[in-house]
């Protein structure tokens, strides 16, 4: 959150759009320079864009109710036929968008409601905070698969009818945002005290003290951690497969139940398949990583 | 609402929790040896036993383990030729193996953290390569293994109920079966009672597991500043004689 790290207020040939009233710049100029918010940075900005775009084709091409249309079997007799192989290939990328859409929405409700619980956790009110702090530590220490069949066999019954993927989305959306909110817990105890001190001298409410002050600061601590959350996330996702949802595991059942010892390739490619998102997202996050503990040194 | 279920159903889930500690004892052996021998191989001296064991450890926590279980189960079997597999074994194998790829990388980190000087003393001292690791360093890392490992360990705890999916009669799998079961009879608990039983079991099974590693913990480190201590005592001959 310093100006420092902001690469448009170096010094540049054709400079000050961000020098107020476009005046030459004086060598003690001591008025502050215009510090975008984080979320108004360009590349905040850039970033936000190519989400909102992978999600609208996610969303357009991987609807909740998939339809497997190869139906093609191995050769007889071989262990491994390759041309099976790759006609399962477009099957395979449509189970995988479903999952990866999971992911997502599953994530970003896990994201705001870790946040919710994070700053609940930490009122001074027993009331909320021991109750929280239970939920926490329960949702943590039990089977995501258990939770799901609770969501997908108990909820109907409480009058709560919902598709399969939903039940996906809020069974990983909860069972993540308990991690999240760990995260979370982590990155406002990194926010120095006298931030809180700050606030507390210039009188500003707790709705202003978190919204400007400490999760702002807090943020940029926490992306790494949330996106190890997300790459857990989706790796947990496939077991919407024991709930009926059509994605990249329902996938390799249904092709590998259409014939016996059909099962090689449909399950290595859906490991493929995997690893192929799982990689390059592990190799962002370091670099994210990096990045931040370079910025924050700096 | 009565959360106690009839006491057959008990009998029952104390059969798949068998089945269930069964499959994360095999897992966690097997997890913690490989742990060991991949963090240290990640900071070998030999440049193919770093590259293969990074090579190792991405594919082991990049892939799913849902994804390697099944793998593992139905399709490992067909191109090894092997007509009736143990799916205990190979659930456990799947799960050991997703526990030592991110295990592996807990041991690197631990062993980093033990200050320079030790391995430089023990290299002064003239210990052998695994004299070292197995007096000097492993057991002054155990400090520092032991809080992350408890929470692997739970996680692994979590993902045995994923090899009710490949059909072992586990935890879930009870729970599952005596669901359906229950539906036919109309004086079966809900299946919010059951459900709310089994992930009450789990969370006890993992407070248990999290109970044992901060008695580890506690006894590991009670040694480390009772040696220190020994040192610093003005007339160490009396108190060193004794600890030997």
């Amino acid at each position: 959150m310093t100006s420092t790290t902001d690469p448009e207020l170096t010094p540049s040939s054709g400079h000050d759009d961000d020098v107020a009233g476009g005046e030459a710049p004086a060598h003690h100029d001591l008025t502050p320079p215009k510090v975008r918010p984080w979320w108004l940075h360009p590349k905040a900005l850039i970033g936000a864009g190519i989400a909102i775009v992978v999600l609208a084709v996610l969303w357009r091409f991987g609807g909740g109710d998939v339809r497997f249309s190869t139906d093609s079997r191995p050769a007889p007799g071989s262990t491994f036929d390759w041309s099976y192989f790759w006609a399962l290939v477009p099957d395979m990328l449509r189970g995988l968008a479903v999952t990866v859409q999971a992911t997502l929405a599953g994530f970003a409700l896990a994201a705001v409601l870790g946040l919710v619980l994070a700053i609940a956790r930490r009122s001074t009110i027993k009331v909320i905070s021991w109750p929280v702090a239970g939920f926490i530590e329960f949702v943590r220490s039990t089977p995501l698969l258990i939770q799901l069949f609770f969501l997908y066999y108990v909820l109907p019954g409480w009058g709560f009818t919902m598709e399969a993927l939903v039940t996906l989305i809020l069974g990983l959306g909860i069972h993540y945002a308990t991690y999240a909110s760990e995260a979370y817990r982590a990155g406002i105890d990194s926010v120095p005290k006298g931030q809180w001190e700050a606030t507390t001298a210039l009188n500003l409410g707790p709705i202003t003290t978190w919204s400007s002050v400490i999760i702002p600061q807090a943020i940029p601590n926490v992306l790494p951690a949330l996106g190890n959350n997300l790459i857990a996330a989706f790796k947990d996702a496939p077991l919407g497969a024991s709930i009926q949802v059509t994605g990249i595991l329902a996938f390799a059942t249904a092709a590998a139940g259409r014939s016996f010892d059909a099962g090689v390739e449909p399950y290595t490619l859906i490991g493929i398949g995997f690893l192929m998102v799982s990689i390059p997202s592990a190799f962002a996050v370091r670099r994210l990583e990096k990045r931040l503990a370079y910025e924050r040194t700096n | 609402m009565d959360v106690a279920l009839p006491s057959f159903y008990y009998e029952r889930l104390f059969e798949g929790m068998l089945v269930t500690l069964q499959v994360l004892l095999y897992a966690f052996l097997i997890g913690v040896a490989l742990s060991i021998i991949l963090g240290v191989a990640r900071l070998s001296s030999s440049k193919t036993a770093r590259t293969l064991s990074l090579i190792w450890i991405e594919f082991t926590r990049g892939i799913s383990s849902i994804v390697l279980l099944f793998w593992m189960a139905y399709a490992l079997p067909i191109l090894l030729g092997i007509r009736q597999p143990s799916l205990l074994l190979m659930g456990s194998i799947a799960l050991g193996l997703n526990m030592g790829g991110y295990g592996g990388e807990i041991v690197r980190g631990a062993i980093q953290s033990v200050p320079k000087g030790q391995t430089e003393a023990s290299i002064a001292l003239n210990l052998s390569e695994f004299q070292r690791l197995r007096y000097v360093v492993l057991p002054q890392s155990l400090r520092v293994i032991l809080p992350p490992m408890g929470n692997l360990t739970i996680e692994i705890l979590k993902g045995t109920a994923l090899v009710s999916l490949i059909s072992l009669s586990d935890l879930a799998f009870e729970g599952t079966k005596l669901r359906t079961s229950g539906r036919l009879n109309p004086d079966a608990p809900s299946a919010a009672m059951l459900f709310l039983n089994i992930l009450l079991i789990y969370f006890v099974l993992s407070q248990i597991i999290s109970g044992l590693y901060r008695l580890a913990e506690w006894r590991v480190n009670r040694r480390f500043e009772g040696a220190r201590t020994e040192v610093e005592l003005p007339d160490a001959t009396t108190t060193t004689a004794g600890a030997g």
